[in-house]
């Protein structure tokens, strides 16, 4: 019972490994950028938790810092990589990342 | 939960700061010139391109000027550990410039770049801003600031690969980058939390100290080493984290694909040998520690298998610039064997390797623009004949081909025989990864072989287009690159000192 009322640091680490094995299935799996990059923002935002429950049981604002930078570096990201997938779209007509394969030997 | 900070206190920051200034000088002016850029590209409406490119190669060699002055500067942390000036850092700082100044000069030369673009707005802002992040990933001790730095040089990167906005190879390259990008370094930040649950710390010094006083769990230190290794991996291009790679060199115009075949690998190996070398523990002993063990085998697997994939590959390979990609990777295997040394000789070889690959790979580079300027491709059929036509370009094309395979007299050879004797210093350990060292470069010797090949022992089907000549500055670029290639293969002492000088490192705790 008790493992049940007081959250612990296990806890988080449990979530946060669940959504960084969700975040990285995403990414192997799926064949849509835009989705890919959902899946990237899951793996970063598994980081995110971890950071912050080591920053609370650890002590140190490190973490809090850390996880604001990711947060912030973040959106920077998805604002490029939509620009380059809008540019995607416009020459293929698709975001599908196995469809835009021409370059092979 | 945290109490606000008294004034006092709050001084004593700004006073930190403000004495971090004076060691930042160069990064500084380096971001102003950035901005600058882009006003004068707003001014103009980017119709002045080569106002643009002159202002950015002065600038950027303006920057020489300040960091010399650093060396009067003492080694030492600076803004609360975040950043280190060293030695080290200094090597890179000069490295960097020097790759941006020719990644501007090839720019200039490249006329699909400067045809297809109509303005070509920031694109010069873009290579200053990425000199700016790979100097930081040179230069920081702290895994944030490592993975900041890092970030700033990826998305750059990701926008330059994509600068030609209507070619589809090159839309697809960006599209490539970004996704691998994104989810090694996401890869990366997860390792590092990893990390800072371990040791409670993100300053690389402390981490080393936290680990090596306090212990670890062996499982989770190689789980972070992985996921961590999957970040630099990614930024040096080495097997298996190499699958962007030949996609977007293909795709990346031509300049851009030379400035990061050099540049953004290069500063993945500063960061990479900045964090082995500083914060994994090794013990007394080097070899002892497991931390250190585990990342050593690690690297061992990796620069195997990237000079024999690497080499391998690149023997079907029908496009130069796909050819050069395949190269590069082996190259990567190739530095990663002076790391693995760990040892003062393996880092002094390493930095003198990445100089090396820096004058022949910007080289090849530029005359494979030249070449498809004229010809417009860069399919090695239609190589055929062209050392006829271009005297010099296909002789110093050769010269740089001779020198990546690492034969003698010119400064690859240098550099890969620095590589085995560090490796063959150590003992008997490593004889046999130098010797898989050079039977693949003996591979290599084949498929760089072929283009001299074509250009000079196989007629042309097409005849002569009689297109105009090359400009006159070209001709003497890359005449200047094959003779320097030359030259420090013969009289390689003085940048062999510089490299052996720039081998010390702060917090260093192997050698």
């Amino acid at each position: 019972m008790e493992l049940i009322t007081n959250i612990g640091l296990n806890h988080f680490l449990t979530i946060s490994a669940l959504l960084f094995g969700f975040g990285l299935f995403a990414v192997m799996t799926r064949k849509n950028a835009i989705v890919i990059l959902m899946g990237v923002e899951l793996i970063l935002n598994a980081a995110n938790i971890n950071f912050l429950a080591f920053s609370k049981f650890n002590g140190g604002m490190e973490g809090v810092m850390f996880s604001l930078f990711v947060i912030v570096l973040a959106a920077a990201e998805a604002a490029i990589a939509l620009a380059i997938v809008i540019n995607i779209y416009k020459i293929f007509r698709s975001v599908d990342v196995s469809s835009i394969d021409t370059m092979k030997e | 939960m945290f109490e606000l900070p008294s004034g006092a206190e709050i001084q004593s920051i700004i006073a930190t700061l403000k004495t971090g200034v004076g060691f930042f000088i160069p990064e500084i002016y380096l971001s102003v010139l950035f901005m600058l850029l882009i006003v004068i590209d707003l001014m103009v409406k980017g119709r002045k391109n080569n106002l643009l490119s002159a202002v950015t190669a002065l600038g950027l060699a303006g920057a020489f000027y300040f960091i010399y002055q650093q060396h009067l500067l003492e080694a030492g942390e600076i803004f609360f550990g975040m950043y280190v000036l060293d030695e080290f850092a200094l090597f890179f700082k000069y490295f960097f410039v020097l790759s941006g100044i020719l990644a501007v000069l090839v720019s200039v030369a490249d006329d699909q770049l400067n045809r297809q673009v109509r303005s070509i707005g920031e694109y010069y802002a873009l290579i200053v801003a990425m000199v700016i992040g790979m100097i930081m990933m040179a230069s920081s001790a702290d895994l944030l600031m490592m993975f900041l730095s890092m970030e700033l040089v990826g998305l750059t990167a990701y926008v330059l690969t994509g600068y030609l906005k209507n070619d589809p190879r090159s839309a697809e390259g960006a599209l490539k980058y970004l996704v691998y990008g994104a989810v090694s370094s996401g890869l990366m930040v997860y390792g590092f939390s990893l990390i800072y649950g371990l040791t409670a710390e993100t300053n690389i010094m402390k981490i080393s100290a936290e680990l090596a006083l306090h212990g670890y769990d062996p499982l989770v230190m190689m789980l972070a080493s992985l996921l961590i290794l999957a970040g630099f991996g990614y930024k040096i291009g080495a097997v298996p984290f190499h699958f962007w790679s030949p996609d977007v060199y293909e795709g990346a115009p031509t300049p851009v694909t030379a400035y990061l075949s050099v540049g953004s690998k290069a500063a993945g190996f500063a960061v990479l040998m900045r964090f082995f070398y500083v914060a994994i523990p090794h013990g007394g002993e080097p070899f002892q520690d497991i931390a250190g063990m585990d990342w050593l085998s690690l690297l061992i697997v990796i620069s195997i298998a990237s000079m024999i994939y690497g080499n391998v590959v690149a023997l079907w390979q029908k496009n130069v610039k796909r050819l050069l990609a395949y190269s590069s990777i082996a190259h990567a295997g190739y530095a990663l064997l002076g790391i693995i040394a760990m040892d003062e000789l393996g880092t002094q070889a390493t930095l003198f390797y990445l100089l090396g690959y820096l004058l022949m790979n910007i080289g090849a580079f530029y005359v494979v623009i030249l070449i498809s300027n004229r010809t417009g491709s860069e399919n090695l059929e239609d190589y055929r004949g062209l050392g006829r036509k271009m005297p010099l370009a296909g002789a110093a094309l050769t010269v740089f081909l001779i020198s990546l395979v690492g034969l003698p007299p010119t400064i690859g050879f240098i550099g890969k025989l620095m590589i085995f004797s560090a490796l063959l210093a150590k003992g008997s350990v490593f004889i046999w990864l130098a010797l898989i060292g050079v039977l693949t470069s003996v591979i290599s010797l084949y498929y760089y072989m072929l283009i001299p090949l074509n250009m000079y022992l196989r007629e042309s089907q097409q005849p002569d287009e009689g297109k105009e000549a090359t400009g006159m500055v070209h001709q003497i670029g890359i005449a200047v690159l094959m003779i320097l290639t030359i030259y420090f293969g013969l009289f390689f002492k003085p940048l062999l000192d510089f490299a052996k000088i720039s081998s010390s490192m702060l917090g260093m705790t192997i050698y």
